[in-house]
């Protein structure tokens, strides 16, 4: 009875479009997301449907693509007027897409109130050259996990403070037989990678770029990728980590086949109390480690925000939209696979409760946040350093040559 | 009717391909040469005009040269080995044994299934720590230890070849099965009678049935090889170290994700060069053969 | 057919066995992980075949309940057949007067070259134009947009096709029509068409299967529900967050069924249309 109703008043509106142009008919917005880590497709599908119940005059459809196809979908869909309204966009891209003016300037519509409660780790993901081109939703970085069941049958106590610390347990637990190659990482020809050296970087205190010039192939930059080397070639890591992204990172944890891994907030809880996981109830969460004498523990900013583009019709609608995935409310009722971007979320009992241990870590590891270079041609960067992180790995080149190709072919 | 009227009646006649065809492959394709002297971005500017720096950057860049050659590699081996398999699965098509007419109907499956599906099949097959080929390979005790199957710069090709034959090689062979159909019974017959071996009687009774249609198929599967995208972009989008990075992953690359539009035409058109010349060299090549059969 | 020896007919089998493997492995492997609980494969040592038979996939993948999953791959086959059954339709309108006008007027026939030729052009060498100018007309994100574009592919193949099947239609039939006074339409409506119907049907088969095979421009110019066909949405879920391997292999069969079905049922058509189109062109 109410569906036909509704499609008659929707008939009528089609009607009334052909003379009145749009007067009756409801707005749809198109939102696109990630099929990728942070919240879940089930999450923003809820979330969204929260929103549709809250303003029943517009609709939002939404789109999953997986991370590695977010960016070029975002850009492509430029072109095409009925593209998106919202998009979800990675802590890397603003200063690309403010350039090439894919996303809008929102700087007037965030109120002092957000800038005052959103934790300002959160705001560096959306801000490019002093203006705000969203509101930051996903906050995340990389902790080390690991298989408390594991670190305990190898007598481990506490778990790594130092990057060395962990190869060293890795080692333990390798010679006693518990597992062949203890640590997984996502070292796929992907952004996955330079998320993972990144986090490297951070803990021995390199830069990336030097007056908007490479610098990564000499200092931290040039430890972190050796470490790396070194880590994969000593048998501690997960050979295979040089095709897995993070969900087969996820996958080989959950099936207690790594002791450690390096992954995003979510695999927290999908490890830790997920019905397909093995290891639920044995997951530990840390920062990721430091190293002695530069950091305590090491972190990279791998948050993401949602902004309107620039060819949206309906910004205002797109931005209420916004401010509601982004609000206080929505984001500490979903965050068991993503952590609030608000200070006194962190606070609140109904968030931190059965993820103590995550919050703990996060309150250490999103104040060490270590953002990827700010560049417009960060997608030719990160190519290029993607390339430079496997030859390493694989042994093709050295460390010291991979980077130095890299930053040739940086386009910086 | 005249011949001009004739000529005029088969013009109009054409006119409605012709015309679409100039509107969705004449004008793009113009306007690609276009673009390919001007460095425009995918986005925002319009570009200026650079003469021949694209090409002369894009020639001399270590990345080109090295994703021909991994093109170049993957063309030639995939569609050799598709065209050997399948002759050699077409003479046992050709043969009498139980089941031949399931085994022939079943060849179209690899086929048929669309190539996307194909490449996440085999990404399936391949997976380092779940795929069903390390599995099955280590409980026949072929494989003491998984293996990265698309990790290793070694492996990565060939198992995409691998991937790229088991869909291809089929259509081969029934291409090759219906022209074996054709050679009559009586010929090989009478070279059985002459004493000719199986292998001379491959050679030169069977061989020149098979040569006509073989070629087409060869030329078309290495045009398609050499423009191959899909299989890669799924399986493992050029990756590890840009060893599997073929061509036109290459353009889209430089195209599309950094948006350099200008540079990626003058990449695309050096492809469609690269095709254009192979393209003249088979049909010479059919030209030739099609002379000495007939 | 000479007589075989037992050793030869014995390895003949063993060969046709092998092959019949070869074949059959990655196919059925596809359609059992489709039916496996998640469990089962990701088990070491792998299960090659599950305890429990899972068909639940094929029901979240063919559901309708509004914005989920399933409604999304639905989306996405109803796109796809919609893409490749308008362009199938727009190529052979194109090419069967195309086709007849060249093989009846041979010095006609280096225009048409010129069209087939086209096929050797890489999809990346139009992409760029093709991108700007849909987006101008506002038919990027649109199935129409995109059967469009297939117009580039599936137009040269079928006028190929077409061509070589009207030349094994002798020109004296419709002569003699035309002799008895039919009119140029009406010898084509009731003589040539109706004879050239099963290469029609063969070259509708090929481009229905090349358009949904079709991935690139898919990728390139469709952005969501309205417009992605079948091939992006698989390659979204194989790439995205899946932890089910299952699904995707589900994916996969459905993606497959339609143009496996009319392989198995039509082989005949699509070889001989292969095979003359070859022996021909």
């Amino acid at each position: 009875m109410l569906k036909a109703k509704r499609n008659a008043l929707m008939g009528a509106a089609l009607v009334g479009a052909f003379f009145a142009t749009n007067a009756y008919a409801e707005t749809t917005l198109n939102a696109l997301f990630m099929a990728q880590a942070a919240y879940s497709e089930a999450d923003v599908r809820a979330m969204t449907d929260a929103f549709a119940k809250a303003n029943p005059d517009v609709k939002v459809n939404l789109e999953f693509v997986p991370y590695e196809g977010l960016h070029d979908k975002t850009v492509l869909a430029q072109g095409s007027g009925g593209g998106y309204d919202v998009v979800l966009f990675d802590v890397i891209w603003p200063a690309e897409y403010a350039s090439n003016k894919v996303l809008v300037d929102v700087s007037s519509r965030v109120t002092d109130d957000m800038k005052k409660n959103v934790l300002p780790g959160a705001w560096t993901t959306v801000q490019y050259d002093g203006a705000y081109y969203g509101m930051p939703w996903i906050l995340d970085t990389k902790y080390l996990f690991y298989n408390k069941e594991i670190l305990e049958k190898a007598g481990i106590k506490t778990p790594p403070k130092t990057w060395d610390e962990l190869a060293e347990q890795a080692k333990t637990i390798k010679d006693k037989g518990l597992l062949a190659t203890p640590i997984a990482w996502s070292w796929s020809q992907a952004e996955a990678a330079v998320c993972d050296y990144t986090t490297l970087v951070s803990a021995y205190g390199g830069d990336f770029l030097k007056d908007g010039k490479p610098d990564f192939q000499t200092g931290g930059g040039l430890d972190a990728l050796k470490y790396m080397v070194s880590s994969y070639s000593s048998g501690i890591s997960n050979p295979n980590s040089k095709e897995f992204l993070e969900e087969d990172v996820r996958k080989v944890f959950e099936n207690g086949e790594a002791a450690f891994a390096l992954n995003w907030t979510y695999m927290y809880n999908l490890a830790n109390t997920g019905k397909d996981s093995k290891v639920a109830g044995k997951v530990g969460v840390v920062p990721a480690p430091g190293v002695a004498g530069k950091s305590e523990v090491s972190a990279v900013n791998g948050s993401m925000g949602l902004g309107i583009t620039a060819t949206s019709k309906h910004p205002d609608e797109a931005w209420k939209y916004v401010t509601f995935m982004t609000s206080q409310a929505v984001q500490n009722q979903y965050a068991k696979l993503s952590l609030p971007i608000w200070a006194s979320s962190y606070e609140d009992a109904s968030v931190t409760k059965d993820q103590e241990e995550l919050i703990a870590a996060a309150k250490l590891s999103l104040a060490a946040m270590y953002p990827r270079p700010t560049t417009p041609k960060y997608q030719e960067l990160s190519t290029a350093l993607q390339q430079a992180i496997q030859e390493a790995l694989l042994g093709q080149t050295s460390p010291e040559d991979a980077l130095k190709t890299a930053a040739e072919n940086s386009g910086l | 009717m005249s011949g001009t009227s004739m000529t005029t009646r088969a013009w109009l006649l054409m006119l409605p391909l012709l015309a679409v065809m100039i509107a969705v492959i004449g004008w793009p394709l113009a306007d690609t040469v276009g673009l390919s002297f001007t460095d425009a971005k995918l986005v925002g500017t319009a570009g200026n005009f650079v003469g021949v720096d694209n090409y002369v950057k894009m020639l001399a860049s270590s990345n080109f040269q090295r994703t021909l050659t991994t093109t170049t590699i993957f063309a030639v081996i995939s569609v050799f080995a598709e065209m050997v398999l399948g002759v050699l699965a077409a003479l046992l098509l050709n043969q009498q044994f139980y089941g031949r007419t399931v085994l022939r109907g079943l060849m179209i499956l690899p086929w048929a299934l669309p190539t996307v599906v194909n490449a996440t099949l085999w990404r399936l097959i391949y997976n380092p720590e779940y795929g069903a080929l390390n599995a099955a390979l280590m409980q026949i005790g072929m494989l003491d230890a998984y293996r990265s199957w698309l990790g290793e710069p070694g492996t990565a090709l060939a198992s995409l070849i691998i991937a790229d034959c088991w869909k291809n090689f089929p259509l081969v062979a029934l291409i090759a099965l219906a022209a074996l159909q054709a050679v009559p019974r009586d010929i090989t017959a009478a070279s059985l009678v002459d004493g000719a071996g199986p292998f001379a009687r491959f050679r030169f009774v069977i061989l020149p049935y098979l040569a006509g249609p073989l070629i087409v198929a060869l030329v078309l599967r290495t045009i398609e090889a050499f423009k191959v995208f899909d299989i890669i972009w799924v399986m493992t989008r050029g990756g590890p170290a840009n060893s599997t990075r073929t061509l036109s992953i290459l353009v889209y690359q430089e195209a599309f994700s950094f948006q350099r539009a200008g540079s990626g035409a003058s990449l695309a058109l050096i492809v469609t060069l690269l095709v254009a010349v192979l393209a003249a060299v088979y049909a010479v090549l059919v030209r030739r053969t099609a002379g000495s059969t007939s | 057919m000479e007589r075989k020896s037992f050793p030869f007919s014995f390895f003949i089998h063993a060969c046709a066995l092998l092959l019949a493997i070869i074949i059959l492995a990655p196919v059925a492997w596809l359609f059992i992980m489709s039916i496996s609980p998640a469990a089962d494969l990701t088990a070491k040592p792998l299960v090659w075949w599950p305890q429990t038979v899972d068909f639940s996939r094929y029901g979240i993948l063919l559901s309708s309940v509004e914005n989920s999953a399933g409604a999304a791959f639905v989306a996405s086959l109803v796109n796809s057949i919609l893409v490749a059954g308008m362009a199938t339709i727009a190529a052979l309108a194109l090419a069967i007067p195309a086709a007849w006008a060249v093989s009846r007027t041979p010095s006609v026939g280096w225009s048409l070259y010129m069209v087939i030729a086209t096929y050797m052009l890489p999809p990346v060498a139009l992409a760029v134009p093709l991108y700007f100018g849909l987006a101008h007309l506002g038919l990027l994100n649109s199935v129409f947009g995109l059967a469009l574009v297939y117009l580039t592919i599936l137009a040269p193949f079928t006028t190929w096709l077409m061509k070589s099947g009207f030349d094994a239609i002798p020109r004296e039939i419709e002569a003699a029509a035309m002799m008895d006074g039919a009119g140029l339409f009406a010898t084509l409506r009731i003589i040539t068409l109706p004879l050239a119907a099963p290469v029609m049907a063969t070259s509708a088969l090929f481009a229905f299967l090349l358009a949904w095979d079709e991935f690139f421009y898919a990728l390139l110019f469709t952005s969501d529900l309205r417009a992605k066909t079948l091939t992006v949405a698989i390659a979204d879920l194989a790439g995205g967050r899946v932890s089910d391997y299952g699904l995707i292999a589900t994916a996969g069969v459905l993606a497959a069924l339609p143009p496996v079905v009319i392989g198995l049922v039509m082989q005949r058509a699509l070889i001989s249309g292969l095979t003359s189109g070859g022996v021909k062109g």
